[in-house]
């Protein structure tokens, strides 16, 4: 499989303190990548690099990060804004506020791909229900019609990955986009992040302090400790195997549940 | 044995005017036994939270009662209050929030042992002794809460709590926005103090995570809209859930 | 953030302290100042000098002297005694009342809250004039009374800071944490919730200085103020109106003196309001 998006000798900076240090790493098309840690590994402050998110206290002080051969941080904002969305989609922690509460749901989706791409309300319309049928909605028409604050919490999520996918990205990078869920809800976004891998090959990467959530998602894991790179591997090796003394001060301390 | 905590028909109902009426706790009733760890299980909109402020008396009740040790608190308020809170603590879910930010943490952990009549050297001294007890540092008494990450903050959480020696200590999400490494500190610092030689404290423990509920409680509750659910021992709740609504959230267990 | 923004905050930054320390002093000094007014004058503010009137401003007379031949820069210096002294009270006054009375309310809510809220509300749609002249009407004109009448009309507005403030205070954790620590209302009043509400409080009153100082100069221009033989800046220009064309420095010293202070005393205030700004310090 090609490879889409390559981190090499990542350093990052916020305000003169090193964040990240040292991170390489690629992401083939279709691979779901997890990067685990704790707070203030880095992992966060990783993928906000890919984005342009990092300004203005953050700056990438070594290295590239390459998607299709560009290098993301030396693009011009210009440049960078038409990847992200169209090439590189994104979803947060919590979605719902991302949303502008006095909108309907669907008027702001519409805005966002025509930011990117021209075509009618009808064509949009029928591209969007399309996608969310897709993803598992069962009224997509409705959701559409929503406000934001009309939608539960695990509802919202999912609508934004929805959002993050509209214009079909190669990659989407999610930055901890369970945390703020519910048990159920966890499970349906998980759900539906691997339906959209399967469906239309979205390579993704996932960022996230929950290891139960990247046991269920990831093909491969980089585990992170104060802005390095302590493990990498295959998850099931990772996770079950882990070489390095921090996975496994990590792994043992995951509570896992006793089934029988 | 007595219960040191009983509930019975514990009920919330949350009328405003121009809006519908909303049950967050319908007939909540269980026993805490003393030494026990009960943890309460549920999702957000449980009503566990409601459940525990009632317990705390920080929200009046609608219907139904509490007793502490024998001693009905319910309907209490001002001064009689105050002292029932010598017997029953808690700890929140954000440690940093849960002290104030202009005052230092040895104040806040001194401030149940001042209200009860300690002088102020007697307090300073046992403040110290108990940030040592928590695993922190005794000059820790002179920090603010920013300037100490969350997990150290629990701990001088946890000591505040213990400070006037309660019968009954309530963890509201206590480790929930914590580290996964931190969090099992934290547990273990609770389990090392539950079982000290003359603490004899009984644990209100509630948790949305089933598996951390498994390793560090006795029996569980479990709360779906406003009601409990199911009851038992947590082996027996997660192998043989008799509730629907209970099978539902150990299936959405990762 | 653009480029000139950020590098105006770090200007603003880097010169906090230095800005708080000189206008610190500069108020200071007004308000020393005007207490040691009697000992500041360098001629007798009452002395008239039949020989000498309307004179303009020279190395003798600073300011010039009056129709009387009274030395304006002295009659300005005793002003400010009136003009500052009792600018700083009516904004003490308004501080504490506003405060405590929304404090209150804040604490309690229920009806008591409701129907003090609703008498603030009353006071607060008076323009100041109207009220000023009302109360001049009922208890007679003079400084007391104008303070009486600005006071009344300008509690609301701490009364609302107050309140909201102890709103917000009242649904943090670390109050819930207080309450279940055995502390009384009393307590949880004065060690937490006063001396995180008092912040806003204390910005707003610096701010309102001036402005309360234009108002009771305003009133006191009007007639409705001050009166003779008080030494107070509005009455001094409202006095010698007719001299602006002849011996204009004769209404324009007491005017900016006004001015000047007005000015001295919301720079103090802007710069509180910015140390008080967690951004701007930098934590």
């Amino acid at each position: 499989m090609a490879e889409i998006l390559r981190y090499e000798h990542v350093d990052i900076a916020y305000n003169g303190i090193s964040a990240v240090q040292d991170v390489s790493f690629s992401l083939r098309e279709g691979e779901i990548l997890g990067i685990a840690g704790e707070s203030g590994s880095g992992k966060s402050t990783l993928i906000r690099a890919a984005m342009g998110l990092l300004v203005p206290n953050g700056l990438v002080t070594r290295g590239d990060i390459r998607y299709k051969g560009k290098n993301l941080p030396d693009l011009p904002e210009k440049e960078l804004r038409r990847l992200n969305g169209r090439e590189i989609g994104m979803i947060f922690q919590s979605a719902g506020s991302s949303f502008c509460p006095i909108r309907t749901v669907g008027a702001q989706l519409y805005e966002s791909m025509t930011e990117h791409e021209k075509l009618s309300r009808e064509e949009f319309r029928s591209h969007a229900t399309a996608l969310l049928g897709k993803l598992g909605f069962p009224d997509g028409r409705r959701i559409l019609e929503s406000y934001p604050f009309e939608l539960s919490g695990g509802m919202q999520q999912r609508v934004g990955i929805a959002a993050a996918i509209l214009l079909n990205p190669s990659v989407l990078l999610a930055d901890e986009p369970t945390s703020a869920l519910d048990v159920s809800a966890q499970k349906q976004v998980v759900e539906e992040m691997l339906l959209v891998r399967k469906t239309f090959g979205t390579a993704i990467i996932l960022v996230t302090h929950n290891i139960g959530v990247i046991r269920a998602m990831a093909d491969r894991v980089l585990v992170m400790k104060d802005g390095r790179v302590v493990e990498s591997g295959e998850t099931r090796q990772v996770l079950e195997h882990p070489r390095a003394d921090y996975t496994r001060t990590l792994m043992s301390a995951v509570p896992r549940l006793r089934r029988a | 044995m007595e219960p040191i905590l009983s509930v019975r028909n514990l009920t919330k109902v949350f009328s405003r005017r121009g809006r519908e009426r909303v049950t967050a706790a319908k007939h909540i009733s269980f026993d805490l036994m003393p030494g026990e760890c009960l943890g309460i299980i549920g999702e957000s909109g449980s009503g566990k939270t409601t459940v525990v402020n009632m317990i705390t008396r920080l929200l009046d009740v609608t219907e139904g009662q509490i007793i502490l040790d024998g001693e009905e608190i319910t309907g209490l308020s001002g001064k009689a209050l105050r002292k029932v809170y010598a017997g029953m603590q808690m700890v929140f879910q954000s440690p940093t929030e849960s002290f104030d930010p202009r005052r230092r943490l040895g104040d806040g952990i001194g401030e149940s042992l001042r209200n009860a009549g300690w002088s102020r050297e007697d307090t300073k001294a046992e403040v110290a002794r108990l940030l040592e007890e928590c695993g922190l540092p005794a000059e820790y008494a002179d920090r603010y809460p920013h300037q100490v990450s969350g997990g150290q903050c629990q701990r001088a959480a946890i000591a505040r709590a213990l400070a006037i020696r309660p019968k009954v200590l309530i963890c509201d999400e206590a480790t929930s926005s914590l580290d996964v490494t931190i969090q099992k500190e934290i547990l273990d610092l609770l389990n090392r103090l539950r079982r000290e030689k003359g603490m004899n404290l009984s644990i209100l423990f509630i948790c949305h995570d089933f598996a951390v509920v498994q390793q560090f409680c006795d029996r569980v509750l479990v709360m779906h809209h406003g009601e409990i659910v199911e009851e038992g021992t947590p082996d027996n709740v997660i192998r043989n859930p008799q509730n629907d609504d209970t099978r539902r959230l150990i299936d959405s267990i990762l | 953030m653009s480029e000139p923004t950020v590098r105006i905050q770090k200007v603003r930054r880097n010169t906090l302290k230095i800005r708080l320390i000189v206008f610190g002093a500069l108020a200071a000094g007004l308000l020393i100042g005007s207490i040691f007014s009697d000992y500041l004058t360098p001629y007798d503010p009452y002395l008239q000098d039949l020989m000498n009137t309307k004179a303009a401003p020279s190395a003798e007379h600073l300011l010039g002297t009056d129709r009387y031949g009274r030395d304006m820069l002295s009659r300005v210096i005793v002003g400010s005694r009136a003009s500052i002294f009792s600018t700083l009270l009516l904004v003490a006054i308004i501080t504490v009342t506003g405060t405590v009375i929304g404090l209150f309310c804040g604490w309690h809510g229920k009806w008591i809250d409701t129907v003090l809220m609703r008498i603030s509300d009353m006071f607060l749609a008076f323009p100041g004039l109207v009220f000023a002249l009302a109360v001049a009407g009922v208890l007679g004109g003079g400084l007391h009374n104008a303070i009486i009448a600005l006071a009344a009309i300008s509690w609301p507005k701490y009364a609302r800071i107050a309140r909201s403030q102890t709103l917000a205070q009242k649904e943090t954790l670390w109050l819930k944490a207080a309450k279940l620590s055995g502390s009384s209302t009393g307590k949880i009043v004065l060690k937490h919730i006063l001396p995180n509400i008092i912040g806003p409080i204390l910005v707003t009153s610096m701010l309102d200085i001036g402005t309360m100082m234009m108002e009771l100069a305003g009133l006191s221009f009007l007639g409705l103020g001050a009166k003779p033989p008080t030494a107070e800046w509005g009455s001094m220009m409202s006095d010698t109106r007719s001299l602006l064309t002849t011996a204009p420095w004769v209404t324009l010293a007491p005017g900016l003196a006004i001015f000047v202070s007005v000015m001295i005393f919301n720079l103090l205030g802007d710069t509180v309001r910015d140390w008080a700004d967690p951004k701007m310090r930098g934590r």
